[in-house]
């Protein structure tokens, strides 16, 4: 490591130096050095590097030979291997072929255009699949060039010739190296990618490093590149494995889109095998999959499908034992039920009782549920992962989703055609009902490729039964027409597969394809008569009047592949024709000598087989037919008279093999199976590579099957530890998680098992005090989820007051039908909500209603899951949780869940949270008037509003008698939350009235917002007014500019906030300040000591203090001799916390930990001051 | 996942190669090779061909193959999907997307595929963000730069790979604001001998060319959605709102693309605009076939058919056709056998026909198969399946703009069985 870091900084004069070297030995051996060796010599190798050793090294390593199939003809790479051979060794100058040097003068020169060029060319040949190698040291020393463009081609350069040339490609890494510190989250990210890009294996422990750096990056595209650089590491030396996983893990708990995609895929990619890394993401990714880019939901989708087979129970198990209705009636996801099958249902109840009733998982709901908008994605391959993972996991009755989707991709490219035809092939085996309705969309056009029309003949062949075989058969009729042959004899081969599986149409079948016997096409023929013997094979007897048409057709067919098949077929059914096999055998030992081979081997056999069932008439003629074959030209034949001579012509010298002739000949044939080749394909997980091969590729993961009993479903609940530090948006669902883990069950499993509807659901009713608890941890658990699916997906405000008004409509049926499921579930949720927002706050009455009627829907959803309840209580014993915290957190829950709808807004940057906007002024009340609570349950807050700061805007003097002055109230500002309310008092000290007061002309930097009070029309002469104006400073203490107008004048002003008003505070617990403050540790941390003024030496003046500097709230605290305040920025949501910890003789430590350290850094200034004066 | 890419012309020549991760030898294409020369058609190339070591997952676009090559397990829509994905973004790139324009722009190729993959995995393949990251050439660009020798990649860092909205490009300014749609429908159709419609459906798109300043957040409402049966969208359609309103709610990327494409319920029957009389025979013994081909219009709601075009492979006997078209010029080509007849606009007073005989190869026996016959045309103004738009509104930016729409109708795989 240390000798690799001097290497690194080589002065430049090395670069040259190795250059000089480098091209003496150019074309000795291309690609191969010692320092290739992975067995770690090389490293003190480097720490001496001398230029003489240098050139013995690489001339003694001759371990390599040329690059290998480079590229046939390609002239100017041998030309340069000879030209470098030629000099091999000698002097310096003659190795290089003149070609180049003009690039290497282009390189070497001081202009960028002409560098450019040089560049240009040199990709160019590159892409042509042409050596450039030669002139990687003119190229690798423009690395650090100015010009982006140069850069980056030389970026394409190193990455492709690195691996040839290790040791001079190091000389660019110290570039690299630089870039990874750099403060653009871009170049950073830019940086990695390159570095990672190449394969030297020297460097692994810098890849290692930097991507270990860059996983904990701010930027979420930096951490983004870290997923993705991490399997090429892995590739490059897998005995990372271990600490690379402990990068993906890390990687697989953020909470951006940006990055599941990519993690994913190094997860796939790395450690495919390690499932459990996944349980505790498994909701998140569910959650974030519709806003994932097209390419990770892909890979998501299909490690899901993985994950859920191994952790969920087969939705389908019962399926054998059910009837079809009851069957539907039983996963209530039937399309239209209808009361006659709830009937049914209650009459299946009675046998199922006995047997545990399934009930879905809600995490396996879960997924489905987020994975079906994506059927309507513009990519196809994500289509296909919806579709593989419904085919996989979802109950049968809602797989027929997909299908819709599927024969949509038919109308693709062709080549998406075939992958998507070779999946409904294997799915129409198992699920043919599925495509019924989509049955013309597999038509076969005459300008459809031959490979497409023969997988859509496929699955018409597997879609075909009795409703529909005589519309197929017509539609087969046109194709044995068609032109393209290969289709021809797949489509004869299809009806064969209709009759053996039609049992009704397969005379029609035999009489057409008997009809096709005098088709032209030998082809044709020969796949009819090969068809149709196997279909006569299986019932001989019903057809010997085929086989007796066929007879005669032997006077007109010419081709000698169904001549032969109709022999054989005479032959082998010569007890049901036995008048007419003889006079065959006669016309065929006559026209003996003129057959095509295979025809006469055909002869010998029927004679033999006639012979041994018949020999009273055939004897001469068999004789007659195997002299005629003892001379013939061809050998086998020769040989095969002989044999059949020998075999059933009884003589002393034949063995005992003569007395099982007839058993030999004529032993029953086994009807050959006429099966679909796609059959059983569906054990490769579908839209994979392998099934489309059949054939397992490698890397491949196999889909496990289902478990017999559910693995514990709580390994899913996610647990406070385990989150990641707050570079997401994640302002209070922290507290939710810590809430979700006080009771692990309730929140789990009752709160979203609300889609699932057991048969049980009736049944008993739970016990009273049972289901009051379960209530209200209902509510928060599923609203956790509700929230996190608001911010993810947009939704709009209108669309949820729609779904109240829905929701009172469907109410009444507990029963729901599957069509509305999925709003229901939502408007569950909202109906929790608001139950619970009534338990908070009692003033609410219009929502009574709602409520009541309610609470009788989720005591049967309650009853539902009771057994489970019992099962699992035993688990995870639940404790009542301490009731301040939880109403704080409630109050913040309904901040976030709520409010954040619009998140289709362009943040301010990724990593911002979705804007905390007020809905409607009675909400604010309602939160006003849980905070005023909130002082009263927790003592240690102390209200600041006594405490209130003002600020002279306009003198009254510079005013002419107009003064304003200004405060910031620390309210929420109600029609933005992101804005810091200004509260402005205009005192009009003239002697004349000030009218229209109203404010103009606002200049703000960029991202700034204001939201003007409304205007004032009249001050009377020393009156006072009181307005109220919003600012969102976006996290910055940029002033706001102004004009202050009245209807004479206009005032310039500005208002700017200390830093301590640009946050609002937030309620943490003891154990929360604390994880957070260690997830912000680092650059993130501002401490400084301070001596306490001499009137600020007790717990409360150091609490009132520095409230008034900043707007945080108190952390409640154990110990008396530390002060813990918490709070977030406004517009960011980023964390601001704040300790003071007092010492002796008024010593003191403040540590201010924030994730925007300019903040931080100021409002240490600002408590500072406070506290010391 | 994707190793490197080849791209192949119709002649077999390699013209391109990129490699993502180590270098594969281009001897791998071999058994592309092998592939193709037993394929009957340049189509009947299988997308998907197993080797030893690797597997090769091909398309064809513009007679150019598209070899990847991978070397683990991979969906393989992943990849062809990839493909067609890089192969529209050069024809966006460079308009045409043919041999001659890749060899020209190379350098260009080049960039756009460093970007779009990462170590085999895509990486930025939104049009929006790789026109920040590397402008497309123009004449002009190209003049200026071969003179000042500045360049093509982007000055500006691409910021769109970090906004919440990665399809579009942040700091659009245009002076003359507009947004057009184009509603585009095309009729897959069936039509058996005797005109009766075995199958048909209508597939239709949404294309649009919206070119807005700033952020503007679009809704798109129709008169029917209910016609709508099934609907793919762009991703900046907002699903939920489709599913609750049926209306489009979106923040457009900036220029061309693809809104929505949709399939219009089979319920609905679809309207032929065409009729064909045929009488297409040959005679047992005569080496001399009857041609006879009558056009008309049928549903078409008032609006005339254009751009008509008949095409039809003739059976391999066919020697040559002496036809005499009343309108429009029809070719033969002897070779390939395939009869074009180029009509252009039907007139209903008019009908347009193509009569007259066929010559057949002496001795041989008469063609026991009928010809297809091929019809594409167009109809403006109108969506054949109803389908209207209500109304375009935008929020979230304070001009207004000039809106458009556009309705047409086109046959899509529209076959007459003879």
């Amino acid at each position: 490591m240390t000798a690799m870091q001097r290497l690194l900084q080589l002065p430049v004069t090395a670069v040259n130096m190795v250059k000089t070297v480098q091209s003496q030995v150019q074309g000795q051996e291309e690609d191969k050095s010692p320092v290739l060796t992975p067995d770690g010599v090389h490293q003190a190798w480097y720490s001496a590097l001398q230029p003489d050793e240098l050139r013995h090294l690489r001339s003694g390593g001759t371990g390599g030979g040329g690059r290998g199939g480079g590229g046939g003809g390609d002239h100017e790479e041998h030309s340069s291997l000879e030209e470098g051979g030629g000099g091999g060794g000698g002097s310096i100058f003659q190795s290089q072929p003149l070609r180049h040097d003009d690039l290497k003068e282009m390189l070497d020169s001081n202009k960028d255009s002409l560098k450019l060029e040089a560049m240009k060319r040199i990709v160019a040949m590159i892409a042509r699949g042409k050596n450039a190698s030669d002139l990687f040291p003119a190229v690798v020393k423009n690395v650090a060039c100015k010009n982006i463009e140069v850069k980056k081609l030389v970026y394409v350069y190193l990455v492709r010739y690195a691996e040839e040339q290790q040791d001079l490609a190091l000389l660019s890494i110290s570039t690299f190296q630089r870039g990874l510190k750099d403060p653009n989250q871009l170049i950073r990210a830019s940086a990695l990618r390159v570095l990672s890009s190449i394969r030297v294996t020297i460097i692994v422990p810098i890849m290692m490093l930097a991507i270990k750096e860059a996983a904990s990056d701010m930027s979420p595209y930096v951490r983004k590149t870290a997923a993705h650089a991490i399997p090429k590491l892995y590739s490059l030396d897998p005995e990372q494995k271990d600490q690379l996983i402990e990068v993906i893990e890390k990687l697989l708990a953020d909470k951006t889109t940006l990055v599941a995609g990519s993690v994913v895929m190094a997860f796939e990619e790395v450690c495919p095998e390690r499932i459990e890394l996944i349980h505790k993401n498994y909701r998140k990714l569910c959650n974030l999959l519709i806003d994932v880019e097209e390419w990770g939901q892909v890979v998501i989708i299909n490690m899901l499908t993985r994950y859920a087979r191994t952790q969920f129970l087969n939705p389908n198990m019962n399926e054998s034992l059910l009837e079809e209705g009851s069957d539907k009636t039983f996963y209530g996801s039937d399309e239209d039920e209808d009361e006659e099958e709830e009937e049914k249902e209650k009459k299946a109840e009675a046998p199922m009782a006995k047997r545990k009733p399934y009930v879905m998982d809600p995490d396996h709901r879960l997924l489905l549920r987020n994975t079906k908008p994506l059927l309507q994605s513009r990519n196809a391959a994500v289509v296909m992962a919806v579709a593989q993972l419904y085919f996989h996991l979802a109950p049968k009755a809602e797989i027929g989703v997909i299908a819709k989707a599927l024969v949509r991709l038919l109308r693709s490219h062709s080549e998406v055609q075939y992958v998507v035809l070779q999946n409904v092939a294997t799915m129409s085996i198992k699920r043919r009902g599925m495509f019924e309705p989509y049955l013309k969309s597999f038509y076969i056009r005459s300008t459809d490729p031959t490979q497409i029309k023969i997988l859509k003949l496929e699955v018409l062949t597997n879609l075909a039964n009795e409703t529909n075989i005589s519309t197929i058969l017509r539609e087969f009729q046109t194709y044995i027409k068609s032109m393209d042959k290969d289709f021809v004899a797949a489509t004869i081969q299809a009806i064969g597969r209709c009759a053996t599986n039609i049992g009704e149409v397969r005379d029609t079948c035999l009489n057409g394809l008997v009809q096709l016997l005098s088709n032209r096409d030998e082809l044709v023929v020969a796949e009819s008569v090969v068809v149709i013997k196997k279909l006569l094979q299986m019932q001989p007897e019903k057809h010997s009047d085929i086989i007796k048409h066929m007879a005669k057709l032997t006077d007109n067919i010419q081709v000698p592949m169904a001549r032969a098949s109709i022999l054989w077929l005479i032959g082998e059914y010569c007890e049901h024709v036995p008048k007419i096999a003889p006079d065959v055998l006669r016309k065929m030992a006559k026209s003996f000598t003129n057959e095509e081979d295979i025809v006469k081997l055909q002869i010998i056999n029927l004679a033999a087989k006639l012979y041994l069932t018949n020999s009273k008439q055939t004897k001469l003629l068999t004789q007659y037919v195997l002299n005629l074959a003892k001379y013939d030209q061809n050998y086998d034949i020769r040989d095969r008279a002989r044999f059949i001579r020998q075999l059933i012509v009884p003589t002393e010298k034949s063995g005992a093999l003569s007395k099982y002739a007839k058993k030999l000949f004529l032993a029953l044939k086994p009807a050959p199976v006429l099966e679909s080749p796609f059959k059983d394909r569906d054990h490769f997980q579908l839209g994979s590579l392998s099934h489309l091969l059949n054939a397992k590729a490698g890397g491949y993961q196999e889909l496990p099957d289902w478990p017999e009993a559910a693995p514990d479903p709580s390994v899913r609940n996610v647990e406070v530890k385990d989150s990641v530090p707050e570079w997401t948006k994640c302002s209070s669902r922290e507290k939710r998680k810590e809430k979700k883990v006080e009771k692990p069950f309730y929140s789990d499993s009752e709160g979203e098992s609300g889609p699932t509807e057991s048969a049980d659901s009736e049944s008993d009713s739970a016990s009273g005090s049972e289901s009051g608890s379960g209530l209200e941890e209902s509510g928060s658990g599923s609203e956790s989820e509700e929230s996190e699916e608001g911010s993810e997906s947009e939704e709009e405000e209108e669309e949820e007051k729609d779904k109240k008004k829905k929701k009172k409509e469907l109410k009444k049926p507990v029963q729901e039908s599957e069509s509305e499921q999925s709003s229901e579930e939502e408007v569950r949720k909202h109906e929790r909500k608001n139950k619970q927002r009534k338990s908070d706050s009692e003033s609410e009455s219009d929502e009574e209603e709602e409520s009541e009627s309610e609470s009788s829907q989720s005591e049967s959803e309650d009853s539902e899951s009771e057994a489970e309840v019992k099962k699992k209580k035993k688990v995870a014993e639940p404790k009542p949780p301490s009731k301040p915290v939880k109403k704080e957190c409630k109050k913040e829950k309904k901040e976030m869940s709520l409010l954040d709808l619009d998140d289709f807004e362009p943040a301010p940057s990724p990593q911002a949270t979705p804007l905390n906007t007020f809905l409607s002024s009675s909400l604010v009340n309602d939160l006003e008037g849980l905070s005023l609570s909130d002082a009263v349950l927790s003592p240690a807050t102390i209200s600041p509003s006594s405490t209130l700061k003002s600020y002279e805007l306009l003198h009254r003097i510079t005013g002419e008698g107009l003064s304003v002055e200004y405060c910031f109230s620390r309210q929420p500002f109600p029609p933005d939350g992101n804005m810091v309310a200004v509260q402005m008092q205009f005192t009009n000290n003239a002697t004349s009235d000030a009218k229209n007061l109203h404010m103009e002309d606002v200049k703000l930097q960029s991202g700034m917002r204001v939201k003007e009070f409304t205007e004032i029309e009249l001050l009377p002469a020393g009156e006072t007014a009181t307005a109220v104006m919003g600012i969102d400073f976006c996290d910055s203490t940029q002033a706001a500019n102004f004009q202050l107008c009245t209807h004479t004048r206009k005032f310039f002003v500005s208002i700017q906030p200390p830093v301590g008003e640009l946050m609002r505070p937030v309620f943490l617990t003891e154990n929360e300040f604390k994880k957070e403050q260690g997830q912000l540790m680092g650059m993130n941390e501002i401490s400084e000591k301070l001596t306490l003024d001499a009137n600020c030496r007790n717990e409360h003046s150091i609490v009132q203090r520095v409230i008034t500097a900043a707007n945080l709230s108190r952390v409640p605290c154990g110990s008396d001799k530390e002060c813990r305040f918490a709070g977030r920025t406004v517009t960011s949501s980023s964390l601001v916390l704040a300790t003071v910890a007092s010492r002796e003789e008024g010593a003191a430590q403040l540590t201010v930990n924030c994730e925007k350290m300019v903040i931080g850094t100021m409002l240490v200034k600002d408590i500072l001051l406070a506290l010391t004066q | 996942m994707i190793h490197s890419l080849f791209l192949i012309n119709a002649s077999g020549d390699i013209f391109l190669e990129k490699h993502w991760k180590s270098v594969v030898s281009r001897s791998v294409c071999d058994y592309f090779f092998e592939a193709q020369e037993r394929a009957s058609e340049p189509e009947n190339v299988p997308p998907v061909i197993p080797t030893p070591h690797h597997y090769l997952i091909s398309v064809l676009r513009h007679r150019i193959y598209f070899v990847a090559v991978i070397q683990s397990e991979v969906p393989p829509l992943f990849v062809i999907e990839f493909l067609h994905r890089v192969v529209d973004t050069f024809q966006d790139y460079f308009g045409v997307c043919t041999e001659a324009a890749i060899k020209d722009n190379v350098v260009v190729v080049y960039e756009l595929l460093e970007e779009m993959l990462d170590n085999g995995f895509p990486l930025a393949t939104e049009s929006n963000i790789l026109k920040e990251l590397i402008k497309p050439p123009t004449i002009l660009r190209t003049m200026v730069n071969t003179i000042t020798g500045s360049t093509n990649v982007g000055e500006q860092l691409p910021t769109g790979q970090l906004s919440v909205v990665p399809w579009r490009r942040t700091g659009v300014k245009y002076t003359n604001n507009e947004a057009y749609f184009d509603v585009v429908e095309e009729i897959d159709a069936i039509i058996d001998k005797s005109g009766s419609t075995i199958t048909a459906e209508i597939q239709g798109v949404i294309d649009a060319c919206v070119k807005l300043t700033g952020m503007p957040d679009l809704t798109l409402s129709f008169m029917n959605p209910r016609l709508l049966d099934d609907v793919s969208f762009h991703p900046c359609v907002r699903f939920k709102r489709w599913e609750a309103e049926r209306i489009l709610s979106f923040i457009p990327p900036d220029g061309n693309f693809r809104l929505l494409s949709y399939h219009v319920s089979s319920q609905n029957l679809v309207a032929i605009p065409v009729y064909v009389k045929h009488n297409i025979t040959f005679r047992e013994g005569s080496s001399q076939g009857r041609f006879d081909l009558t056009l008309g219009p049928k549903q078409t709601m008032g609006k005339s058919v254009e751009a008509v075009l008949v095409s039809s492979q003739l059976p391999r006997g066919v020697l040559n056709a002496n036809l005499n078209p009343s309108q429009g010029t029809y070719t033969f080509d002897p070779v390939t056998k395939m009869l074009t007849w180029d009509v252009g606009k039907i007139n209903p007073q008019k009908l347009p026909s193509l009569k007259g005989s066929m010559s057949l190869q002496a001795g041989a026996s008469k063609p026991d198969e009928n010809p297809t016959i091929n019809i594409q045309l167009k109809i403006q103004q109108m969506a054949i399946s109803g389908l209207k738009v209500n109304r375009l509104d935008m929020y979230g930016e304070k001009y207004k703009p000039f809106k458009g729409i556009k309705y047409m109708t086109k046959a899509g795989k529209f076959q007459v069985r003879t």
